[in-house]
């Protein structure tokens, strides 16, 4: 999947996507050369579509995660199938922000929790806030996370 | 009319969908880099005794002092982690992937069975917000994303898994012809694909097409295990035909594939096997259990004679036998890479 500006004749580039939680997503293509930009939008069916491939429109942000399509996908998880194990350096979490972690399935809770630390160590924010958590999930394009 | 370029006319970018379908399958070929021989137990038909074959062929190789895995490839219907005696355990996972469960004789093991919440929990995935129908009723869309899902699955359970040295890595395939040639596209030219059948010759009619599956799909070789082909009789040692029909005799004869063992109907067999012993560990002089043996001694024979006859002489200096607990390890030098190159560089 390309889009190309006619105008140009320029591939765009891909510049943002925005995950609104209703299952649609909106994901941005700007032309390198002129900056006009357009918008692609998808239904939750054709959303879910994509994220059956285990690709990202736009291509990712984080490498992808052992299991992620099965973790972040399965309805009828274990909670303990899986130990995760956990970067060495503390990244603190506000209470709202672990109080919102804990709503994660417990199936994922451990890969979400690692993709928000390194989220956060790479950028050097020192506490994971939901405010850093929804920018992270609009970053990383952590549909279904 | 103006001429707009086509997608191939236009460069790759990195976030395009089949750069990213190539990097799966790239990550896939480097996990299996290690394992010198794939080979699945399949049959295209159900109720075969598949899984208990492919539980005690992994079994019975890894007593042969060869470090085995064995992934279960049947999504639905999982049972390898309860044969193979680990039902219950926690899959570590780490940046670089998922560390198997142990299993009987040091089986590196990995199941959905592990994956999902209790006994009766089926494999269900999370739907999506349904779009409104024509008449404003929730429009179903599962089955249109379904088995492109289950199939992502299956190469992360492929991918994933830091399986590690391995001399075989046993896949149990799921039943159903059609889940066969997804297995067959994601892991091409495998070693062997052992079709397991009954004397039937409804089974015989279902496996014929999966032979072929198998041969299209470039497996190096197809050859046939039959199930429950006579019964012993525990008194005397007689074994009596268990069908009037000989659907395995006649599937090899008019598929051309040789016939690797032929089981006996043993109930020993399911005893064991069910309650996570494999019979060739927990009744090894077992009717079953002898025949399966067998059948791991002539794995190892015709994948052998197959892997020397295709390197080079001193490929083989310093290999030696090891044994489960060093499997558990991982100890051991890096075996040759196996033939999984993955998919050639996309262009587009």
């Amino acid at each position: 999947m390309k889009f190309l500006c006619l105008g140009c004749d320029e591939l765009m580039a891909f510049a943002e996507r925005q995950l609104p939680g209703d299952g649609t997503m909106a994901a941005v293509f700007a032309c390198p050369r002129c900056g006009r930009e357009i918008a692609l939008l998808t239904n939750p069916m054709e959303t879910q579509l994509v994220s059956s491939l285990g690709i990202k429109v736009g291509g990712r942000a984080v490498p992808e995660q052992p299991l992620e399509l099965v973790r972040s996908q399965l309805a009828t998880g274990r909670a303990d199938a899986f130990d995760d194990a956990h970067p060495p350096a503390p990244i603190a979490w506000s209470a709202e922000a672990r109080e919102r972690l804990e709503r994660v399935p417990a199936f994922v809770r451990g890969m979400v929790k690692r993709i928000y630390t390194d989220y956060a160590r790479e950028r050097g924010i020192p506490e994971i806030t939901p405010a850093v958590m929804d920018r992270a999930r609009q970053e990383l394009g952590l549909e279904g996370m | 009319m103006r001429r707009i370029r086509t997608y191939y006319e236009t460069a790759a970018t990195g976030h395009d969908v089949v750069r990213q379908v190539t990097d799966q399958l790239h990550r896939l070929a480097r996990r299996l880099a290690t394992v010198r021989h794939v080979l699945a137990v399949a049959s295209g038909k159900g109720g075969v005794g598949k899984s208990a074959v492919a539980a005690n062929l992994a079994a019975a190789l890894a007593l042969r002092g060869r470090r085995v895995g064995a992934l279960d490839a049947d999504l639905n219907g999982p049972s390898l982690a309860r044969m193979l005696g680990a039902p219950h355990a926690t899959l570590r996972a780490d940046d670089d992937g998922i560390e198997p469960a142990t299993g009987t004789a040091g089986v590196r093991l990995v199941s959905m069975d592990l994956l999902l919440a209790g006994e009766d929990a089926p494999l269900r995935w999370r739907q999506p917000p349904a779009p409104a129908g024509p008449h404003g009723a929730p429009l179903p869309t599962a089955f249109l994303w379904q088995s492109m899902l289950e199939t992502g699955a299956l190469r992360e359970l492929l991918a994933d898994v830091r399986w590690g040295p391995l001399d075989y890595l046993v896949i149990d395939a799921p039943p159903g012809t059609d889940r066969l040639a997804r297995l067959l596209e994601l892991v091409p030219g495998l070693a062997a694909t052992l079709l397991v059948t009954t004397p039937s010759e409804a089974a015989r009619h279902v496996v014929a097409k999966s032979v072929r599956l198998a041969r299209e799909a470039g497996t190096r070789t197809v050859a046939l295990v039959g199930n429950m082909t006579a019964y012993t009789c525990a008194a005397c040692g007689h074994a009596s035909p268990l069908f009037h029909a000989d659907g395995v005799r006649r599937l090899a004869e008019t598929a051309h594939a040789p016939v690797w063992a032929e089981i006996p109907f043993d109930p020993t067999l399911s005893d064991t096997t069910d309650r996570g012993e494999p019979a060739v560990v927990a009744a090894p002089s077992s009717p079953a259990a002898r025949a399966l043996a067998a059948l791991a001694a002539r794995v190892e024979a015709e994948l052998e004679t197959h892997a020397a006859s295709a390197r080079p002489a001193h490929a083989d200096a310093g290999r030696e036998t090891h044994t489960g607990a060093e499997q558990e390890k991982g100890a051991g030098a890096a075996p040759p890479p196996g033939p999984y190159a993955g998919p050639s560089e996309e262009t587009p």
